[in-house]
């Protein structure tokens, strides 16, 4: 579904990936994991082209997606993108939030996007709140609404950027419930987190970066129980 | 007492200046949160030449005096389009307004979290969408407590054309006092007129930004 060839990434002086190859497949859950400034992040807004790569290829469905060539607004239609900070928009309520891409952006009755929204929002476990304010909700529910958001562009696959970084210790467990239940459901998705109760129980795949490169790559079971590389024994050794 | 005399046989007059100043500031004010806007974009926009061509009008404009301005407008059209002294006088200083509005709405888009705009565009919006929608009805609702002080100014700031031959609220008290020699009352008493405007628009503004403030700007 997505591909990655020798990604090259700099900030300036800073090389912050390094050829990287990465592979996401359809109905896959792939987590992300390496300490701070190991480029994961970055890797994963390379994906929906919120950072543009300076080298390498990215392949979407198998065909390549060269930035200047493409419309990217499409490509971005149908990855969703779930942040560490929310990011919800302040002057619209939630309802508004979710419904706000399908109608301006996909064009659909607003009716029918009220729908959408609003079975999306009982399933994230929102549907009381869908005429409040971002300001007026917690971290955990203002993080679900950004998931419903996201989902309501219909998207093939979604990329979590921190989502429970930011959040009191007790609201993390609902975001990851929302999470579970989604990959549950076979969706695609790709998870930068430091949640490795949530790697080690939902990922396909778990993906180790250290330093701008991939350092190792597999199940869970033989990255947690059996990792090879030293910098991963030792990432392992101070996060669990 | 002489100040009530001049404020009530001048009050004709003023009345008619007074909707005068409010008639032209109000139209140079609209003109130049257009130009405010337009030039925002050439500030934050990625093009040199935009940025260039903000900044050259941003210096001159600032630095150089309004009445400088207005006289230069008026007479240099003149030459080219016969302009009356309300356009001119209007024009004049929506150019002059225009260049700190642009500052202002610089200041509040870019003051919008970054996050706004990636949220955004990941969600598949085209950058003048994302703008539209998102950035700019949250920089606008940062931009009214600026945008009143700016207004204020341009207000007081109108009364400079009465030097282009307009009978706005200065022009009236310049002429009135020539007339009965009253210099201090009748000076005094244009200055009520625009205490007046100034006072009746803070408090409308403060309304506003009451209103606007029950639904918090913070996500």
């Amino acid at each position: 579904m997505i591909e990655v060839q020798k990604l090259n990434k700099y900030f300036g002086e800073l090389h912050v990936l390094k050829d990287v190859d990465f592979n996401v497949n359809e109905r896959e859950v792939v987590v992300l994991i390496g300490a701070s400034g190991s480029g994961k992040s970055t890797l994963l807004r390379c994906l929906n082209f919120l950072e543009m790569k300076d080298s390498g290829s990215i392949y979407i469905n198998g065909e390549l997606i060269e930035p200047d060539q493409v419309n990217l607004n499409k490509i971005r239609e149908n990855v969703g993108m779930v942040f560490q900070h929310f990011n919800l928009f302040p002057h619209m309520n939630v309802l508004e939030n979710v419904i706000e891409a399908p109608v301006h952006v996909k064009k659909i009755d607003k009716n029918e996007a009220i729908k959408q929204a609003k079975d999306l929002l009982q399933k994230v476990g929102l549907e009381d709140k869908a005429e409040a304010y971002p300001s007026h909700l917690s971290g955990g529910q203002k993080q679900r609404v950004a998931i419903a958001r996201a989902l309501a562009m219909k998207p093939d696959i979604m990329l979590f950027d921190e989502p429970t970084s930011a959040l009191d210790p007790e609201l993390v467990g609902e975001v990851l419930q929302a999470m579970k239940n989604l990959a549950r459901e076979g969706m695609t998705m790709v998870v930068v987190t430091h949640e490795m109760g949530f790697a080690r129980e939902m990922a396909d795949k778990v993906v180790v970066m250290d330093q701008g490169r991939i350092i190792e790559e597999g199940d869970p079971e033989h990255i947690f129980s059996n990792p090879q590389n030293p910098r991963t024994q030792q990432f392992l050794s101070q996060v669990l | 007492m002489e100040l009530f005399e001049v404020f009530w046989e001048t009050k004709s007059f003023f009345v008619t200046a007074t909707w005068l100043t409010i008639r032209v500031t109000a139209t140079s004010l609209i003109i130049g949160v257009f130009i405010g806007l337009i030039f925002a974009f050439f500030k934050i926009s990625s093009s040199r030449l935009l940025n260039g061509i903000a900044n050259v009008y941003i210096t001159i404009i600032r630095g150089t005096p309004l009445i400088v301005q207005i006289f230069v407008l008026y007479y240099g059209i003149y030459k080219l389009v016969a302009l009356s002294g309300f356009w001119a006088g209007a024009l004049g200083l929506a150019i002059h307004n225009g260049a700190y509005i642009t500052e202002i709405f610089r200041g509040t888009i870019q003051s919008i979290d970054k996050g706004q705009m990636e949220a955004a565009r990941s969600l598949g919006m085209s950058y003048f969408l994302a703008m539209r929608r998102i950035i700019l009805p949250q920089a606008f609702k940062r931009a009214i407590p600026p945008l009143g002080n700016q207004f204020i100014i341009g207000l007081k700031d109108s009364s400079l054309v009465a030097y282009i031959g307009m009978n706005e609220i200065w022009g009236t008290a310049l002429s009135e006092a020539a007339a009965s020699l009253k210099m201090l009352s009748t000076y005094a008493v244009a200055g009520f007129y625009y205490l007046v405007i100034v006072m009746i628009f803070s408090y409308l503004v403060s309304r506003l930004e009451k209103r606007l403030d029950v639904e918090k700007s913070r996500g």
